[in-house]
């Protein structure tokens, strides 16, 4: 029992069905876990045991009354502190939301409550989501499950390395810029981030709006398309949803068979593979490549000449709409409020304002505020923020243009394996390059995949691997497609079966 | 001030006007006046983490609305922007407002000036938010945030205004207009309706403008022109003692009728408006527009000139009977239901000669309590003599205190006038019998004493009979003696 923590959500899932196992056991076997292993690793912000537990023995209760029940039923996830669900604590890792209860639950945990999860725990993030690493978080740094002095990757760190330690049995997070692709990456997990529309805002704290999308961290293929299927959809409360048609993406998951690969046309874009690249990691996608020619693809060299600009662009409209996204946490009406070192108010509110402000968020959020009222201010509109936009329709125009060529691209998820703790924190900039691959795909507003195939060496750790993340990218809207190409490479890298990849330091 | 006259002044006026939606332009919320502080709100308008705005199409209809009566193109693409500054009235630190493509553009509006109409242009329409309020107490200062979210509309003119009364005028215009259309209450006083005004001076002939001072809290129509004729004062004086007029932002004091300054250009705001990522492009379909076409209420500009035309009213009759506009719908209802029997001169008198004085007399009641087929039974009663016209006052007053219907009254009262022959022969002879003195004088040629017997019958009726009747018979009286025949 105690190893139900480490079977995939379709593994578990099959166990409930068949009353092989309840919920509550399968939860138990992840509160062991956690509490042995957590506070190595530091994932999660806070776990709520007695709330999962509620849910396991109502989960049970329906599996028992017969018939049939949806795909989460009963399986304990981990999400993260971004989204909000009411009566719980929400920080967004940041001082200033430090005792914020939410008072009303996001679209996603609405419907995961639909489906029967079990809540185990809010996961650590970059306050805000603002980072790559993890270490942002006001509270802790979360460590890589492979390598305890190296970072998870970022934002939706705690997430990812949850996932990878088996401190849940799969996990939701946001993705912006990157944020759970790169941390999936870093942590041999796999991160789907959809397409912009698929799923819900409501009720995710926003960093930047246009962005912004929910994605799942999951063990494997199998269980991203089961994670999303749960969640996806139109949502009258987030008018940035679309009417997409949501498709049956365990399904056709389950039908994905070699045969596909056959004649499939598979862009490898000369930009995603620049001097900044690991080698390592680049030898490692050129295996992929050489794989999938195997199985019959077509592999086609494209290029994407705009994608150079992506970072630049990114790092202006996501400040932008970051820059005016936090104005509500003004000390005012919840959250955290600078008080006089006596414990009396403030008695200006200029001052209530800014020392608030000041003390409530961190280093780097007030880096990227700064950044973008800057961007937007008069005078400078059109040079930067009105430019960056621009920008951003070359690069939609870059990827429709080489969809009109092929029919998923790939490449590396990230041009590093994870990195140590500390490596990057005084250079802000090769931290942001650290998302160079994975950026331009949200600016597309396309989706995008990544999971682990194969490792490299750990060069600070005898034996020691790293995880190498694939990143997949699929025209709008065909996370069918996505999924499937995935779920192929998946059966033929067997990354989870082999001892080899699977090294953890834990 | 002899000076002034050589100089112009051009104005252009900024108004918000709160729209009568059901709930908030973003949220569920309802959109009422006057509820407890901070019950009107949800996690959308009270700027909740994750919480994200939705367009209330009610709140772009009358938009629309608005935009179609006041002239002005409606654009099939517009956008949503956000306007960030701090106040704690803005709970989200951004008001979602329109800024580079608002719904609608360029329109116009005719005003009566004393040189006639003039047509005034409007540069825009758009859709934005209402922050809340702040209620200061003392040294506190506490938030309601019912109104956070409200829709309104900011309509913005060209600066196409040279007085103070025009301005007052192309407000009263705007309103009615606004008022009538259902979009607006117009209430200046409880600031559903709220007016900034650009104000500046030339020399007269100068082409180039003068600089512009923005005067705001301009919070009833009498402090429109007050506050608007100071300013063209101040500015004036500025420049002929040899000054320089300044821009800058000015607060209305009521109290003292003056302008006092605010803030200045280099304390503007800057308000870092770019595209609100939360909400697609607002896209209007034609359907839409013409649906909205459809509905629109005839405007009072179209009414008055109807009313001229159709009704053969004259121009003071009909401008009285579309100044509001319940009492324009209360006038055709009463057509309607009249359905040609009485002159529709006859029922613009009723109204306006009877029912709108005695509501006057009233005061507080705006609206007639009366439905429109209740007073026509009144109307009718007079207008076929069943009871006389004076009678018919009294019923009226009645009528509106009471409540009761016309027949009852008539009928409590003993009120239904004396009109067959036989009665009113049997009072005359009555009359003449006891004044046989007078009716030989008349006889004789005193002409003057038929309205003696006239009042005389009507004395004994207690004013019920007919006065045309009395009148016939006492004239055949007359003739009856003096042919000898009686």
């Amino acid at each position: 029992m105690d190893d139900l923590c480490r079977l995939t959500i379709g593994e578990l899932a099959g166990l409930l069905t068949r009353r092989e196992v309840k919920s509550i056991d399968i939860l138990n076997s992840y509160i062991k876990r956690i509490k042995e292993t957590d506070p190595k690793v530091s994932a999660y912000l806070y776990n709520d045991f007695e709330e999962a537990v509620r849910n396991a023995e109502a989960a049970d209760k329906i599996i028992a009354s017969g018939g049939g029940f949806p795909p989460l039923t009963g399986i304990p996830l981990s999400i993260k502190d971004i989204f909000l669900i009411k009566g719980k604590k929400t920080t967004c890792a940041s001082k200033i939301l430090d005792n914020f209860i939410s008072p009303y639950d996001s679209t996603v945990v609405k419907k995961l409550k639909e489906n029967h999860y079990v809540f185990l725990g809010k996961t650590n993030l970059d306050e805000f989501a603002m980072g790559s690493s993890t270490e942002n978080s006001a509270y802790k740094i979360t460590k890589n499950p492979y390598d305890l002095n190296r970072v998870p990757g970022g934002s939706s760190g705690g997430s990812a390395a949850s996932v990878a330690a088996d401190l849940c049995a799969g996990s939701f997070g946001t993705d912006t810029g990157g944020s759970v692709r790169q941390p999936a990456a870093l942590c041999g997990v796999v991160g789907l981030k959809p397409t912009y529309g698929l799923i819900s805002r409501y009720g995710i704290i926003a960093f930047s709006s246009s962005l912004d999308q929910a994605g799942v961290l999951s063990k494997d293929v199998t269980d991203a398309a089961i994670m999303l299927g749960a969640v996806a959809g139109f949502d009258e409360k987030d008018q940035t949803t679309r009417r997409f048609e949501v498709k049956d993406y365990a399904g056709i998951v389950k039908k994905a068979d070699k045969s596909l690969m056959k004649g499939l046309r598979v862009g490898i874009p000369v930009e995603f593979f620049s001097e900044g690249l690991d080698p390592e990691i680049g030898s490692k996608i050129s295996e992929i490549k050489a794989l999938l020619k195997e199985l019959g693809a077509d592999i086609v060299g494209i290029s994407l000449p705009d994608t150079k600009y992506s970072v630049a662009a990114y790092y202006i409209i996501a400040t932008s709409e970051a820059s005016s996204n936090l104005e509500r946490y003004d000390g005012i009406r919840y959250g955290y409020r600078y008080k006089e070192e006596s414990g009396n108010e403030m008695q200006s509110l200029d001052g209530l304002y800014r020392k608030s402000r000041e003390t409530g968020f961190g280093n780097e959020v007030k880096r990227r505020i700064i950044l973008g009222t800057f961007a937007l201010s008069a005078g400078y509109y059109d040079a930067y923020y009105k430019k960056a936009s621009s920008v951003r329709k070359l690069i939609v125009k870059n990827y429709k243009d080489a969809f009109g060529k092929v029919d998923v691209i790939i490449g590396p998820t990230s041009p590093t394996p994870a990195f140590l703790i500390g490596e990057k924190t005084a250079d802000p900039l090769s931290m942001y390059l650290s998302d160079i691959y994975t950026i331009s795909v949200n600016l597309a507003y396309l989706p995008g995949l990544s999971m682990p195939v194969g490792t490299v060496k750990n060069p600070s750790k005898q034996n020691g691997v790293l995880p190498v993340g694939l990143q997949i990218i699929s025209p709008w809207a065909a996370e069918d497609r996505l999924l499937s190409v995935a779920k192929i490479i998946e059966d033929e890298v067997k990354f989870r079966e082999n001892a080899g990849f699977r090294k953890l330091d834990i | 001030m002899n000076n002034n006259d050589s100089f112009e002044a051009v104005i252009g006026l900024e108004v918000h006007s709160q729209l009568l939606t059901k709930t908030k332009m973003f949220c569920p919320c309802p959109n009422v006046f006057g509820m407890e502080p901070n019950t009107a709100v949800c996690p959308v308008c009270l700027a909740l983490p994750g919480a994200l705005p939705v367009i209330n199409f009610e709140g772009v209809k009358l938009a629309v609305k608005a935009a179609l009566a006041l002239n002005i193109d409606i654009n099939r693409k517009s956008l949503f922007a956000r306007k960030n500054y701090f106040y704690p009235d803005l709970p989200k630190g951004y008001q979602i407002s329109q800024y580079l493509d608002p719904v609608s553009s360029n329109g116009y509006l005719n005003i009566q000036t004393g040189g006639g109409e003039k047509k005034i242009r409007i540069n825009r329409l758009h859709i934005e938010e209402d922050a809340g309020k702040l209620i200061h107490i003392g040294n506190q200062s506490y938030v309601d945030l019912n109104r956070a979210g409200t829709p309104l509309v900011e309509i913005v003119s060209e600066p196409d205004i040279n007085s103070a009364s025009e301005a007052a005028a192309y407000l009263k215009a705007l309103r009615e207009t606004l008022v009538y259309l259902g979009v607006s209450d117009g209430n200046m006083e409880e600031g559903s309706f709220r007016c900034d005004a650009n104000v500046s001076v030339r020399r007269k002939g100068d082409p180039r403008l003068g600089t512009r001072a923005e005067v705001k809290n301009v919070n009833s129509f009498k402090f429109v022109e007050k506050a608007i004729e100071y300013e063209i004062e101040r500015q004036i004086d500025v420049v002929l003692s040899g000054g320089k007029v300044i821009q800058e932002t000015r607060l209305y004091d009521s109290k003292e009728n003056i302008t006092r300054p605010m803030r200045g250009k280099e304390d503007a705001h800057d308000y870092r408006y770019f595209e609100e990522p939360d909400l697609p492009p607002l896209i209007l379909s034609e359907e839409f527009i013409s649906e909205v076409k459809n509905s629109l209420t005839e405007l009072p500009a179209v009414k008055r000139g109807r009313y001229v035309s159709e009704y053969k009213l004259t121009e003071y009759d009909a401008e009285v009977l579309t100044q509001d506009k319940d009492i324009a719908h209360y006038f055709e209802d009463l057509i309607k239901e009249n359905g040609g029997r009485v002159g529709i001169k006859k029922l613009a008198n009723w109204i306006i000669n009877e029912l709108l004085s005695e509501l006057k007399a009233r005061e507080g009641e705006g609206r007639s309590p009366i439905k429109a087929q209740d007073f026509l039974e009144l109307i009718t009663a007079v207008e076929s003599g069943s009871i006389n016209r004076n009678t018919g006052k009294t019923v009226l007053a009645e009528m509106l205190s009471s409540r009761k219907k016309a027949g009852e009254v008539i009928k409590e009262k003993n009120l239904a006038q004396v009109s067959d022959d036989k009665g009113i022969e049997e009072i005359i002879k009555q009359a003449i019998d006891e004044n046989r003195k007078e009716f030989a004088d008349l006889i004789s040629g005193k002409d003057k004493l038929f309205g003696f017997f006239v009042g005389e019958a009507m004395k004994k009726t207690k004013g019920k009979a007919n006065p045309k009747k009395v009148n016939e018979i006492l004239q055949k009286n007359i003739e009856n003696y003096k042919s000898g025949r009686s």
